[in-house]
């Protein structure tokens, strides 16, 4: 009795350290190229926590993809380690889902076979399969279009399928490789609102990566900005605007502030990148 | 009226449909009048290109009191016999050669030497070591689309998209997955073209491989008349070779076109 209440009170006193999801140690790459070698990633470390979402910024060429890349098990690193629930990751596994820039859909597949892709690999049944399909249909705003196929759908609704297929999984992180960096300005806002809507309804923690300012920080709780090549952390910005957020937000002061501060810090490392 | 031909004459613009395919038919009729004028006009000696009418009443002929029903039956099995035999090695090895880098390393090489060499030339040898049936024809067949096919099938298999393929490995696939889900599909409207194409190559073959120690089909009929100068009857087997050829070149279109309605924004 004694020595249980005693474990209580040791147990209750111990400060909750909360692992976060997403840790990044010391990790770097090193290609080999002909000429040598080129360091594409310094090392670089930060962590992601359960639902956070985080934008990592910065001039093209500094190797943002490669830090996404590495996290998604599609490369390896020369350095340090990746890890997610305090496991270290090795090779793409099922806890991380992805979206890239280029349009990845199955083109001989309806929208809803996209969307069940990953589900059907793992066995789940046809019933089941069309159930989620149907959630994530109505959450991307896509209901009426899961027997069109990939062909025909605008790049818009082809980025919304890929997320929905990649939330289908349920991932615990989901890796987003500038996903809206082929869409014209206007699709690219409609597709940052609806991504919030799937990120509040999915609670999922994201790692997105872009090279647009204003996409950086009304999507993000925190900015992570690089340094042009070769590429590391140059400088962490949270972002205080309250949720949910609405396309209006981007008028106000706060915002122009954000704005002002990372376009300062990024505008450094594009001009170090080209000169 | 000018502006009509203005248009014609600038590249990459549309013409209405009526008018392309009027183009094609008028070309055929061209050159059957052609054919007429030098015949029936006596410019040339019938005995070197007999008349269109000729030809036609020497085809039915045939086809009435001859073996032509049975030459076409049995020049149709060699060539498809020959073909499949390619395409059942040819396809998955291609799909190997075009997704792992060691099978590519392994048979490329040795593919790309082979198949500059003339399949007729193996004639002799293949005698030698299968005689003259059957199998022998149709190993002239395979020889002369087997290399090409497999390395054709490779690149297709190549093109497929790395994006789509490192995607499958986030959303959960294994390695025999990646294969049948992912680059079969992804790589099959290529496999399927391959293969109305290569498939076209092997009809080109027929005739070689029927010339030698043959006594039955359409290159033994072309090359039997020949020796007893009936050209009416050589054109006749030409163009019934070239008629199963469009065949089965539309059979494959339809194919492709029924199978993959994906690839059309209209999905029809």
């Amino acid at each position: 009795m004694v020595i249980q209440a005693a474990k209580n009170i040791i147990e209750n006193n111990v400060p909750q350290v909360k692992t976060p999801k997403l840790e990044i140690k010391e990790v770097g790459k090193v290609f080999k190229t002909k000429s040598g070698e080129t360091t594409a990633l310094e090392k670089t470390s930060f962590s992601v926590s359960d639902g956070e979402f985080v934008t990592i910024l910065g001039p093209s060429g500094c190797g943002k993809s490669t830090v996404l890349r590495i996290v998604a098990g599609l490369e390896e690193a020369t350095s340090g380690q990746v890890l997610i629930d305090g496991q270290e990751v090795n090779g793409p596994g099922l806890d991380r889902g992805m979206v890239f820039q280029s349009y990845t859909l199955y083109p001989w597949l309806t929208v809803k076979d996209n969307i069940s892709f990953g589900l059907k690999l793992k066995g789940v049944s046809q019933k089941e399969r069309d159930d989620v399909a149907r959630h994530y249909l109505q959450l991307i705003g896509l209901e009426g279009f899961e027997k069109h196929y990939p062909i025909q759908l605008s790049g818009g609704m082809k980025q919304r399928v890929a997320i929905a297929r990649a939330l289908a999984n349920d991932p615990k992180i989901l890796l987003m490789d500038e996903p809206f960096g082929a869409l014209d300005a206007q699709t690219r806002n409609i597709m940052q609102e609806v991504l919030l809507k799937a990120w509040e309804d999915s609670k999922k923690t994201i790692l997105f990566i872009t090279h647009d300012v204003e996409e950086s920080i009304f999507l993000a709780d925190s900015v992570y900005v690089m340094t042009a090549r070769p590429g590391r952390l140059k400088k962490k910005v949270p972002i205080a605007l309250e949720r949910p957020r609405e396309f209006s937000v981007k008028g106000s002061v706060e915002f122009a502030q954000y704005k002002e501060e990372l376009l300062s810090l990024i505008r450094e490392e594009s001009l170090k990148a080209i000169n | 009226m000018r502006k009509m031909i203005a248009k014609l004459l600038t590249p990459n613009k549309d013409i209405p449909k009526k008018l392309y395919s009027t183009a094609g038919l008028v070309t055929f009729l061209l050159f059957l009048l052609v054919w007429s004028v030098l015949t029936y006009g006596g410019i040339v000696n019938p005995l070197f290109l007999p008349t269109p009418t000729a030809v036609l009443t020497t085809g039915v002929d045939l086809f009435v009191n001859g073996d032509l029903l049975s030459d076409i039956g049995i020049s149709f099995t060699r060539v498809l016999v020959g073909f499949l035999v390619a395409a059942l090695i040819g396809i998955p090895l291609g799909i190997l050669m075009g997704s792992l880098k060691i099978m590519e390393g392994a048979f490329e090489p040795i593919i790309g030497f082979i198949r500059y060499m003339p399949a007729s030339a193996f004639i002799p040898l293949l005698i030698l070591w299968i005689g003259l049936g059957e199998p022998e024809k149709m190993s002239v067949i395979f020889l002369g689309t087997f290399f090409q096919l497999t390395l054709m099938i490779m690149d297709v298999t190549k093109n497929v998209q790395n994006d789509l393929i490192e995607v499958s490995y986030t959303l959960g696939a294994k390695r025999g997955q990646l294969f049948t889900k992912v680059i079969l599909p992804a790589a099959l409207p290529g496999i399927v073209d391959t293969l109305r194409i290569t498939f076209g190559w092997a009809w080109t073959y027929l005739v070689v491989a029927e010339i030698v120690g043959a006594s039955s089909g359409l290159g033994y009929m072309i090359m039997q008349a020949s020796r007893f100068l009936q050209p009416d009857k050589i054109i006749v087997g030409i163009l019934i070779i070239g008629i199963l050829g469009l065949l089965t070149d539309m059979i494959f279109k339809a194919v492709y076109r029924a199978s993959f309605s994906w690839m059309r924004k209209d999905g029809l």
